[in-house]
């Protein structure tokens, strides 16, 4: 228990804190295929925010001459006399689908965000409590977890809609942050299980002990001592929760409880995509390209950071 | 042991409890009613439509008699199926979803498991690249798609099994494989992260470097704590899986229990949206007693606390 | 260990064989056995007939009863003899007295008697039924009256005048009775059965189940399995028995069009309910032979609210009605051949279109400049169009909204909604402008205007006119019917023009029909005459072979 040992040593906190921060960041720089993900991402990110407005054509423009052409097609701009190609071709009212795909981008994006945030706040610290602390507060967080679990959701976000869709549009522009909301309410529960079993096979072990024994308080030593000992599974977990909320996103859109028309996201995109398979493959194949891209450069992201943080097996 | 699993049983009585008042009052609170439909109706026709279901009493009358008649087991009157009992749409159609969940549930563990559990210990190398590419795949490839996908292939092209339906006794394969392969990339994934997280640990290194064969150790002493957050996923994840898929059920037209979550909502079917939610609730609280006691046999080191 | 996995694996199929019930039938098999596969998109709420108010439950109801008059065999608008063979009215139109056969029997073998459609309408009409389609029955004298509790059942206006001869009073004039007696809500049920098993007006009675209903069409109930399928069998007792050539029918409630489209391409089905949305054009391209696209007596429109601004302007609301390119959005949006609707009543049989709009953007938006919205400026930004969660309407409005923003300068935002909310909105008049439909209940421009009148219960306008009801109540009054649809187009041109309603297109419906069907009939209100449909064995050829051909 050498490695445990030693990260329980108060006097030098800042000094070690510091260069093993700094450790990792070196670690993390050498992992190709993390930096790869993470430039991938960045740019993926980068172009869903700004392409727009590089693009001609509006994500809402419509060309029923043009509907459902293949990539590549070079038409008139609506409204304007310039050319200009439809790189990805376009859906079924004749709109650009590469501006679509990104517009779209921006609300998959922020759900898969707004999810992960949670679950990571919310989802680590309550699991890390409720398995720290054990006993009948375990109990009864964890119970609560399992109300949560069992409401019906769809339920849950016609009520939202119905009580808060009118307030928040008035007030932000639009009711897709209800939406945000109740995805968010919902995402942390699975993380704060993971966490929480984790944290239990940890609290028995000698260097928390050690730390307890120390008198150190019990945010600290869970702050401290326990997270970094349960990263890896919450950063595993964290990227399956971007996809996993993205499609939940999809399916409460097609329900009618999600984007309103003609705002669009991957989700809806693919849905739409898988649809019209038989006859315009690209409706599917492109906005599902630019998803999986974001998930396999998440995954490598992911997998890096757990590696760069994680000190024992960067010792090997 | 027992005094734990007799306090857990306790606290899932509670559990229920609350999700059945919670949800009783929140689909009353949603804007709709069973009885809409596109065509206007008489309002006194609709008035004796409530009265027939006892919607016309107070809130907290229907509250009463709707949880005593839970008491007594039975689950009431769906307001949209013709004068069924909630108790036999559930008992004809649980069923299918739970052949259709464990047949998935097999494949998620059997393709997911070891696929992570190789992916860890050949750590970067083509072992751990190829199968986790697959599960990323796997991931990114939502149950809508991959359906229609399987069929295309399974279903029309080779004319091997039915495209949709429920008559022969190879009707759940389909099915099943789309929702376990789903679930398997997610297995896959997070076995992979516990395996790695354990494979770092000292004690590991300890059996290595006395000799302890390599998959030797693995089996030994590696798998109870690396697949921890497999465990504790499965739990909820168990009483999605053995309720069925809407979507699932809607490519392949299956008569299971996931459609009457999504539609009785849709059609505010208050009955039913209560007896189908207080048995997923059942079956949750039941399957993470499930996976906690795994977990603690798993790990010797958590404590069952009552 | 093993042993458990072992007890597992056989609860598992023990389970997975009680489970798989139903027999599977291919196209081919079903031809051979003359058994029709017809997909009806989902479960009946009720096997109550008198309880029945959606399409769903009128497929089957066609299949199992049969009233005094049916729909023509060739024509639909020229009723055929049912279980009566002949009828007659007085001048007025008002009095109307049908012979029945003294063959017509229940297909347990009993003879139907004037009694039996007594018994059935007076049910229909307890308020304790609280039926939906109660309202139908009220053009008989009483019927209201008897549906509000005024009046005891048997002041009904319907009376046996000789063991097998029947007379009904209606309230006024009908000139089109014999097409509104088309519609089943006006089958008899037999009252030797609902009351064998209970209460007859009881929800739970159980005298629908599978070998306990008795009905009096050219099929009979065969079994009902929920979510997989419904079973119709012919009746050996039905009247006109010889004429019947399928020996049954099953619906299948296939809600998926992708899923039934699959199932028909591999051989399953031998009717499908709809096609894709975008398959429609390229089946209709490439295999006119195995597609049916027939027009329908429904209107699809938006509902304006006129009691919220700027929509109490009627200038507003015809300058949205003008500005909509009705001929491009059939053509390029929904592409299966639907008609543009420029008026609520589809065109029908001696009655024509009534043009009550037109595409003329300039108008329109001289019309909102009028109203004080010159090129859309000042236009309220939060009023909203409301759409309902389907495929098509999101895509019609879209491509609505579109074209109000180029033609008009105003921009509409979409507020879809889950179907219930989408429909409570409606009701409570919670909205600006909302998507919906109407399908004739009967073949009569009535169905389509009368709901209009001020206060009607799907008007949910809010718009009045008391010249329009006038109109309405004239209408009601003709005894001829060239003077009374006159009347009529009268009422619908006053509508039109102050546009509470902003109509767009008329109904196809689009299906798929297997080449071993025989029968199909184009038919405007889409009652399926099941006792005319038959099946060839082996199927003929068709262009879809290199897919049928294979099972």
């Amino acid at each position: 228990m050498t490695a445990s040992a030693s990260l329980v040593s108060p006097t030098h906190d800042s000094v070690r804190g510091r260069s093993l921060w700094q450790d990792s960041w070196a670690r993390l720089r050498r992992n190709r295929a993390a930096v790869a993900g993470m430039v991938i991402l960045s740019l993926i990110i980068v172009v869903c925010i700004a392409g727009p407005w590089f693009l001609l054509w509006q994500p809402d423009a419509q060309d029923l001459k043009l509907k459902a052409v293949p990539p590549g097609t070079t038409s008139l701009v609506p409204g304007t006399s310039i050319t200009a190609t439809h790189w990805l071709g376009t859906d079924s009212l004749g709109r650009d689908l590469l501006v679509r795909t990104l517009k779209g981008g921006r609300v998959s994006l922020m759900v898969g965000l707004i999810a992960t945030l949670v679950a990571l706040f919310i989802g680590v610290s309550y699991g890390a409590t409720a398995g720290y602390v054990g006993g009948r507060t375990d109990a009864f967080m964890m119970r609560l977890v399992d109300i949560l679990y069992a409401l019906p959701f769809m339920i849950f976000v016609i009520l939202l809609t119905a009580t808060l869709g009118e307030f928040v549009e008035q007030r932000f522009g639009n009711s897709i942050y209800v939406v945000f909301a109740a995805i968010g309410a919902v995402e942390w529960l699975t993380m704060s299980r993971i966490v929480r079993a984790q944290v239990q096979s940890l609290v028995r072990q000698e260097f928390v002990e050690a730390a307890r024994s120390l008198g150190l308080p019990s945010w600290k030593i869970i702050a401290r001592h326990i997270l970094p000992n349960v990263l890896g599974p919450v950063i595993v977990y964290a990227t399956l929760t971007v996809p996993a909320v993205m499609l939940l996103e999809a399916g409460l859109s097609f329900l009618g409880l999600g984007v309103q028309p003609p705002g669009t996201s991957w989700g809806t995109l693919i849905n739409d995509g898988a649809k019209n398979i038989e006859t315009s493959w690209w409706m599917l194949t492109f906005p599902a390209l630019f998803f999986s891209a974001t998930l396999f450069c998440l995954n490598f992201a992911g997998d890096g950071l757990r590696d760069a943080l994680d000190v024992r097996t960067a010792k090997d | 042991m027992l005094r734990f699993i007799a306090s857990r049983l306790l606290q899932s009585a509670a559990v229920l409890l609350a999700v059945f008042t919670m949800t009783f009052f929140m689909i009353r609170l949603a804007p709709g009613d069973p009885f809409a439909s596109e065509k206007s109706m008489n309002p006194d026709v609709k008035k004796e439509l409530e009265r027939q279901y006892g919607l016309n009493e107070s809130l907290s009358v229907q509250y009463w008699k709707a949880l005593s008649s839970y008491g007594r087991g039975d689950f009431g009157l769906s307001m949209k199926n013709q004068g069924m009992r909630n108790g036999k749409i559930i008992r004809d159609s649980f069923p299918v979803s739970l052949i259709v969940g464990a047949a998935a549930l097999v494949v998620a563990l059997a393709i997911g498991l070891p696929a992570g559990i190789i992916a860890a210990v050949k750590r970067n190398t083509w072992l751990d690249v190829g199968p986790m590419s697959l599960a990323m795949i796997g991931i990114c490839l939502p149950t809508f798609v991959m359906g229609p996908i399987l069929i295309a292939f399974f279903g029309l092209k080779w004319r091997l099994l039915n495209v949709a339906g429920w008559f022969e006794p190879t009707d759940w394969i389909l099915p099943a494989a789309t929702m376990g392969l789903s679930y398997a990339a997610y297995i896959s994934r997070l076995a992979r992260g516990g395996m790695l997280e354990v494979l770092s640990q000292d004690y590991i290194r300890t059996a290595r470097a006395k000799g302890v064969p390599g998959w030797l150790i693995i089996i030994r002493h590696t798998l109870r704590n690396g697949l921890l957050p497999v465990a504790a996923f499965l739990g909820p994840a168990l009483a999605g899986i053995t309720t069925g898929s809407f979507i699932i059920e809607k490519i392949y037209n299956l008569p299971g229990l996931g459609q009457h979550f999504v539609s009785a909502v849709f059609n505010r079917d208050y009955t039913l949206i209560l007896a189908t939610t207080v048995l997923y609730a059942a079956l949750l609280v039941a399957m993470n007693l499930v996976a906690d006691i795994i977990v603690a046999w798993m790990n010797p080191r958590v404590r069952l606390s009552s | 260990m093993r042993r458990f996995l072992v007890a597992l694996l056989a609860g598992w199929l023990t389970l997975l064989f009680s489970a798989c019930s139903g027999e599977s039938i291919n196209a081919t098999e079903g031809a051979r056995r003359k058994i029709l596969l017809v997909n009806n998109k989902d479960d009946p709420r009720w096997l109550d007939l008198h309880r029945t108010n959606s399409v769903v439950e009128n497929n089957i109801m066609l299949a199992l009863h049969e009233g005094l008059v049916v729909e023509g065999a060739t024509n639909e608008r020229d009723p055929d003899p049912g279980i009566a063979a002949s009828w007659q009215s007085n001048p007025q139109k008002s009095v109307w007295s049908f012979q029945l056969r003294p063959d017509a029997r229940w297909s347990d073998g009993n003879p139907i008697t004037p009694d039996d459609f007594i018994w059935s309408w007076q049910r229909l009409l307890n308020p304790k039924l609280a039926a939906e389609y109660s309202g139908m029955l009220f053009i008989v004298k009483n019927g209201r009256e008897i549906f509000e509790g005024k009046l005891p059942p048997d002041q009904l206006g319907a009376k046996k005048t000789g063991p097998h001869s029947l007379e009904i009073t209606l309230t006024g004039p009908t000139p089109h009775f014999p097409q509104v007696l088309c519609h089943s809500i006006w089958c008899p049920l037999a009252r030797h059965c609902l009351e064998k098993y209970g209460d007859p007006l009881s929800a739970l009675n159980p005298w629908t189940d599978d070998g306990k209903m008795i009905t009096s069409g050219p099929f009979r109930l065969k079994t009902y399995l929920f979510r997989r399928y419904l079973e119709v069998e012919k009746n050996p007792h039905y009247w006109d028995a010889a004429t019947v050539k399928l020996d049954g029918i099953r619906f299948y409630p296939i809600t998926s069009e992708q899923t039934e489209d699959r199932l028909f391409r591999r051989g399953q089905l031998h009717i499908t309910y709809n096609v894709p949305l975008d398959k429609a054009p390229t089946y209709l391209h490439d295999h006119p032979d195995v597609i049916v696209n027939d027009p329908n007596l429904a209107v699809r429109f938006y509902r304006v609210n006129t009691k919220r601004k700027p929509f109490d302007d009627a200038r507003v609301r015809r300058a949205l009605g003008l500005a909509i390119d009705r001929q491009s959005l059939v053509d390029n949006v929904l592409r299966e051949n639907q008609r543009p609707a420029f008026g609520v009543v589809p065109p029908m049989d001696g009655y024509d279109e009534v043009k009550g709009f037109s595409f003329d953007i300039a108008e329109a938006q001289r019309l909102l400049a009028e109203a004080g919205f010159p090129n859309g400026q000042g236009w309220p930004s939060n009023v909203k169009l409301h759409i309902a969660d389907s495929e098509r309407a999101i895509q019609v409005a879209e491509a609505m909204q579109a074209m109000w923003q180029k033609n008009l300068g105003i921009r509409i935002p979409i507020r879809m909604e889950d179907y219930n909310s989408y429909l409570s909105s409606q009701q409570h008049m919670d909205y600006d402008i909302s998507d919906a439909g109407w399908n004739a209940d009967y073949y009569d421009p009535a169905t389509f205007i009368d709901m209009w009148l001020t206060d009607g219960g799907n008007n949910r306008t809010g718009w009045s006119n008391p010249a329009f009801d006038k109109l309405l109540e004239e209408s009601g009054q003709c005894t001829d019917a060239a003077s009374r649809l006159a009347t009529l187009r009268k009422a619908e041109a006053l509508l039109l023009s102050e546009a509470p309603v902003l109509p767009y297109y008329y109904y196809t419906r689009t299906r798929m029909i297997h080449p071993a069907v025989v029968g199909w009939t184009k038919r405007l209100l889409d009652d399926r005459m099941w006792k005319y449909f038959d099946l060839r064995y082996p199927p003929p050829p068709s262009s879809m072979d290199g897919e049928l051909r294979r099972e």
